[in-house]
């Protein structure tokens, strides 16, 4: 409290300076993941595919850093591997989500009239459903596979990114500037790119980059139920279901994608969090 | 009052139709096709002679309208047909399962508030003290950890190192229904944690609450009988609203701990291509969604009588 409204020119910019790193540091992070992700199939000690039935389920090791699973697989290289799989889809996907999202909402909030209506009801309709739920009916009746995984949950995410760019649409479109930009003869897509979405991007990337860690989770739940990725693809979700029945056995089958899953979603929920307050200086109280 | 709860109900309509519209959308086109299933079931062969006359007798030959307007007619009377694998009439076996999905909700739900409130306030009236700190950092611990990971690790922990509780939820031992809870609670403390820090610190910054202490009011008495009053109002309507995804989320834990509810029934109904299970729970899981949002939408409208007196027209 003391900080908000004494806070002098110092203090500010020390805060401001704190954030600064912190986004660099969370931003690094994230970007190390991905770049293993681009790099895995040259980082994999081993091969994350080939079976060695002599050494199944091996304890984690100086061979198997992380133990090796029933088909003698080496889980590090599978881990690896698997970061591939998940980032990508839930970086595909929130990106897909926010653009589509997003135009439709700058078209709906932009022009208004029958259009915007009946896509508003739209998203009513798809905003009814608990998401999970209709992933989980989506993706069975699409018959699984991480693509299908994928399109299900973007049909459940993209009404929440129309729902924000619409409404902050709405709010800028009858500012001066607009009306100014329209008067000096500005056409419709000049003023939608020049004027319209450098103001209301930031809640809809603050959104977008909050959300990756949420989609990997979903994307590795429906995998995990049999409805993302297909056994042999290594994949963190449908590893951990197939190791189910070895809990007891052989933990680390479980407990190694089941970490990397956790610290990467980890890292891109503190990149999210730290975007979110520079971005968004309203809610750094938060 | 009246009128605003007619005007919900009155906008319900055409969200229920929608929900019904696209369930029966997403179940009638697309690759499913529930004669080929119901052949790959039952493990028999039939000809195409005698697939067309099974179709015909299901109405799958009419066009999508008429066989939507059947449908609904029927869905509506509680009608919705049968599993194509055990032959029982889905809807009754939904509500069979219902109960077992509740217990788990509102038990996850009465845990979060006994967690996250007492937290949360902690975490606000220490705000950037070392309380807060340790309790910031569990919360994010709890947010970026995938509820079938916990599940797995809770079930690692005590059930097979300490031997404490059953993996098993046959509902017939109380006992069983103490990890899925912990699992669930898990997630939704940390977010909900998070979430009455918040509501707290913004409800201290407001003027009444430094007029408070202008007047020489102790710090308690504040927190208290003013600021909790109105921060809780806002922290447990959001609560309710996440019921609805908290009953979809369920569907991952109930089938790790075997917990027989919908959620179970829909995950097994995945494996075996049984689409008028999926479709039952589909439908009434967002037909319970609904409602809820709009049964919580009421009472906090009724509640908090800035929104009933001052935006009277503007919200809706």
């Amino acid at each position: 409290m003391k900080e908000k409204w004494g806070a002098g020119m110092r203090t500010r910019k020390k805060v401001k300076n704190y954030m600064a790193l912190k986004l660099i540091i969370f931003g690094t992070l994230a970007a190390a993941v991905i770049l293993m992700a681009v790099f895995a199939p040259y980082l994999t000690p081993f091969d994350p595919y080939e079976q060695d039935l002599g050494n199944a389920l091996l304890p984690p090791g100086r061979v198997h850093f992380l133990g090796t699973d029933r088909y003698g697989r080496d889980m590090l290289s599978r881990v690896i591997m698997g970061s591939q799989t998940t980032i990508f889809s839930a970086l595909f996907l929130v990106s897909v989500v926010t653009v589509i999202g997003s135009v439709l909402g700058i078209i709906c909030g932009y022009c208004g009239g029958r259009g915007d209506s009946f896509l508003m009801r739209l998203s009513d309709i798809f905003l009814a459903f608990p998401g999970m739920v209709f992933a989980i009916a989506a993706a069975s009746v699409m018959n699984g596979g991480i693509w299908n995984a994928v399109a299900a949950l973007a049909c459940i995410s993209w009404p929440k990114y129309a729902r924000i760019a619409r409404s902050q649409v709405m709010s800028v479109k009858n500012q001066p500037y607009i009306a100014a930009a329209r008067l000096s003869g500005s056409g419709f897509w000049k003023i939608i790119g020049k004027h319209v979405v450098p103001n209301i991007a930031g809640p809809v990337v603050v959104t977008a980059v909050l959300d990756i860690g949420t989609m990997m989770m979903e994307i590795a739940g429906l995998s995990f139920l049999g409805l993302g990725a297909t056994p042999p693809t290594a994949e963190w979700g449908s590893m951990m279901s197939n190791g189910r029945s070895m809990l007891q056995t052989s933990p680390w089958v479980i407990l190694a994608p089941g970490a990397a899953i956790f610290l990467t979603v980890m890292i891109f929920n503190l990149m999210g969090d730290t975007v979110r307050d520079f971005l968004d200086p309203r809610q750094r109280k938060r | 009052m009246k009128r605003y709860i007619m005007k919900r109900l009155l906008q319900l309509i055409p969200i229920l139709l929608g929900i019904t519209l696209l369930s029966f959308l997403l179940m009638n086109t697309g690759t499913a096709d529930a004669v080929d299933v119901m052949e790959s079931n039952t493990g028999g062969v039939m000809s195409e002679a005698e697939k067309d006359a099974l179709r015909a007798e299901l109405g799958l030959d009419r066009p999508l309208t008429e066989r939507y307007a059947v449908w609904l007619g029927r869905t509506v009377r509680g009608d919705m047909g049968e599993s194509f694998v055990s032959g029982q009439p889905v809807f009754a076996v939904f509500i069979s399962k219902l109960p077992a999905t509740i217990a788990l909700t509102v038990s996850s739900i009465f845990l979060t508030i006994f967690l996250s409130v007492p937290l949360g306030i902690i975490s606000a009236v220490k705000q950037n003290k070392i309380t807060d700190y340790v309790i910031r950092f569990l919360s994010f611990i709890g947010n970026s950890l995938p509820n079938f990971f916990a599940s797995l690790l809770l079930i690692y922990i005590f059930s097979l190192k300490l031997n404490l509780l059953p993996v098993m939820g046959n509902q017939t031992d109380w006992k069983s229904i103490i990890l899925p809870t912990l699992t669930l609670t898990l997630s939704m403390a940390s977010k909900y944690t998070r979430q009455v820090r918040a509501t707290v610190l913004e409800e201290l910054n407001k003027d009444y609450v430094q007029g408070a202490r202008a007047r020489g009011i102790r710090e308690k008495r504040i927190l208290y009988c003013s600021v909790l009053r109105t921060s809780m109002l806002t922290t447990v309507t959001l609560l309710a609203l996440s019921v609805g995804s908290l009953l979809g989320g369920t569907a991952i834990v109930e089938s790790i701990f075997m917990w027989d509810g919908v959620g179970r029934m829909a995950v097994d109904a995945v494996a075996m291509r049984d689409y008028p299970v999926i479709q039952v729970y589909v439908i009434w899981m967002a037909v319970i969604y609904v409602c809820i949002n709009l049964f919580t939408d009421i009472v906090y409208r009724y509640l908090d009588p800035r929104i009933r007196l001052g935006q009277e027209d503007r919200r809706s």
